[in-house]
């Protein structure tokens, strides 16, 4: 029972403590922003590893939730719902507040929706094309047309959305000061903490009755519809979850990062996600986890060294992973685990 | 009204440059179960052939040559390790493209660059310009060339074999290895020469590919894997869809339209227009 817990507990108590002690404040900030990509990845995890559909289209929850967020904070510092005009609309010639903006003055309707928003997308996209048992690499094309054409919708209404630029300058969440380093530290411990239990719970479901239905629908769809299942409401079901978490996590990236914009969401960093999911070992969920938070990692410290070169390696890095080690990371430990033991045991 | 008219041939012309996109792309999906992203690097590399060539006659075999061997390297050393991981498959084409798009970076820079037309393309006859006629005219060449191809010769047919049934196609006696290789060159070839088309309507950047190759995918989504005629009618449907779209609604929703229609779609016909019939269950 300890052992089986015992990484987990190891890898929160560095997470929830030792980083905030060690870490000096931007380089904590990067964790945090790491962090939120992991909980996406979570989300990818459970429905590529454990239920085979594979999402590329992550980025348009994530960016449904970032966007929810950044315009409650974008109202709040603006003065409150139908007073003062968040800053670009004001530049983009916008008079007055839009019907579609008022509601998110709200802190509960704007969190809520970076959440439900999402999952209702995922069901009704689900529930329309599982049923159809579209599934596989169209299901894969149909995500990556969403994120595609999301991108292209944002940047389209520029007087609702910012366009290109997205929104950003965001000064204040729930009273704290944005800029304050203890405001960012609060905000990475919450950050840490939604991953752990969301990790937890989604360990738990894994685990539960309905995770073993997913992972056989996963390997035997037909086998799982002859038993009397309904494998278009499991995979409904897992990829609203996803969506769900994909929200979540890109409200919490917006205080953050301090910024969401179309580039952030559309088809590249949806992918970006995957491949980080594939690294680290998309069978495992912690492997999901960990691979986000390497790429993040490698992302920032190659793109500081030299900008170009990080496309060659990250796509050196995609051939490599795809080629010689699909099971990624946790693939890689788990193999080295098994055959310590096997050595132990003979 | 006469807006509509004069919308007709934009739309087209897309519908043309989508078919040449997705004719290799339907039978690699279909052929091999292939989805290949760096078909979008393709395009773009038939687009540099054709603005280091700076003659459309010159380029339009070279483009099929260079895209087609481009894509036979792919296959050879990438690909082919990798039948039947679809997705994974996909992943590694991914990182394929995001290394060549640097590369075109690198050699050519990062700023579009022109591609003059002849001048024998300027003009047109009423509401045709030439150089949307000329698209339109290779996408008609590019479909008879396959079809002929395809139906008319013996590699044509054994290709359709390995289509439709690959294991009883090798037991037959078919070399599916080297049919494999043919129809990535064939299929990256024509991706090739769609770049040449798309020079003589807009810019060329390393980013050129991944401006089609969503939409090319619906048409493959749309159309039915490995079906010609699939093909032909998604093709031209998305591209009109697309461009009335555009003018109808604004062209940020236009997107979002065409997405909404695919999914409305696929509920009266889930495997695309035509289907492969079979017994085996998927």
């Amino acid at each position: 029972m300890i052992r089986r817990h015992l990484p987990f507990a190891t890898v929160a108590v560095i997470a929830l403590v030792a980083a905030p002690l060690l870490l000096e404040p931007f380089r904590l900030g990067l964790l945090a922003k790491y962090l939120c990509y992991a909980i996406v990845a979570l989300g990818i995890g459970l429905a590529w590893g454990k239920g085979g559909m594979l999402t590329l289209g992550q980025g348009v929850f994530f960016g449904l939730g970032g966007y929810s967020m950044a315009m409650y904070l974008k109202l709040t510092e603006a003065g409150g719902a139908g007073g003062g005009l968040p800053d670009f609309m004001v530049w983009s010639g916008v008079e007055s507040l839009p019907a579609l903006w008022v509601p998110f003055g709200n802190p509960v309707f704007a969190l809520g929706m970076a959440v439900l928003g999402p999952m209702a997308i995922a069901l009704i996209l689900g529930t329309l094309v599982f049923r159809q048992r579209v599934r596989g690499a169209y299901f894969a094309i149909l995500t990556q047309a969403l994120a595609a054409a999301m991108v292209i919708l944002l940047v389209g209404q520029q007087g609702l959305t910012g366009g290109t630029n997205g929104m950003t300058n965001f000064f204040e969440l729930f009273g704290q000061d944005l800029a304050e380093d203890s405001t960012q530290r609060g905000l990475y411990l919450v950050v840490a903490s939604v991953l752990g239990l969301l990790y937890l719970a989604t360990r738990q479901l894994v685990n539960s009755r309905y995770g073993r239905l997913l992972v056989a629908v996963r390997d035997g769809e037909d086998r799982v519809r002859f038993l009397g299942y309904d494998p278009a409401l499991v995979k409904t079901v897992t990829f609203a979850i996803s969506a769900g978490m994909a929200g979540l996590a890109g409200a919490l990236f917006v205080p953050v990062v301090g910024i969401i914009s179309p580039a952030l969401l559309g088809v590249v960093p949806s992918l970006e996600l995957v491949v980080a999911v594939a690294v680290g070992g998309r069978h495992a969920l912690a492997g999901a986890v960990l691979g986000a938070v390497v790429m993040g990692y490698a992302k920032t410290a190659f793109s500081e060294q030299f900008a170009d070169g990080w496309l060659y390696l990250q796509g050196a890095l995609f051939i490599l992973v795809m080629t010689l080690a699909p099971k990624g990371i946790a693939g890689i430990s788990r193999s080295i685990a098994g055959r310590l033991r096997h050595a132990r045991a003979t | 009204m006469t807006a509509f008219v004069n919308q007709l041939p934009i739309g087209l012309s897309i519908g043309a440059v989508l078919l040449l996109i997705a004719l290799g792309l339907t039978f690699t999906f279909g052929q091999m179960g292939v989805i290949n992203m760096a078909h979008g690097s393709f395009i773009m590399a038939g687009a540099y052939t054709a603005y280091l060539l700076q003659d459309l006659v010159l380029a339009l075999p070279a483009a099929f040559l260079v895209a087609g061997a481009m894509g036979l390297v792919l296959e050879r050393l990438a690909i082919r390790h990798l039948y039947g991981r679809p997705l994974d498959t996909l992943l590694l084409t991914w990182g394929v493209s995001l290394v060549l798009q640097q590369l075109a970076r690198d050699l050519f820079g990062a700023p579009n660059v022109q591609v003059s037309a002849p001048s024998w393309l300027s003009g047109g006859v009423g509401i045709l310009p030439y150089n949307r006629l000329f698209i339109m005219g290779l996408a008609v060449a590019g479909v008879v060339g396959v079809w002929f191809y395809l139906t008319r010769t013996g590699l044509g047919r054994r290709t359709q074999a390995v289509v439709q049934n690959r294991q009883l196609a090798a037991t037959s006696g078919i070399d599916t290895g080297r049919i494999d290789m043919l129809t990535f060159f064939i299929g990256s070839g024509l991706a090739g020469v769609a770049g040449v088309a798309v020079t003589l309507i807009g810019p060329v950047g390393p980013a050129l590919g991944d401006y089609y190759i969503v939409d090319a995918f619906l048409v493959v989504v749309a159309g039915g894997l490995g079906q010609l005629r699939g093909a032909v009618l998604a093709a031209l449907g998305l591209g009109l869809l697309n461009s009335y779209a555009e003018f109808w609604s604004d062209a940020s929703l236009a997107k979002v339209i065409v997405f909404a229609v695919i999914i409305a779609f696929l509920q009266i016909r889930p495997q695309g227009m035509f289907v492969l019939r079979s017994r085996a269950l998927t």
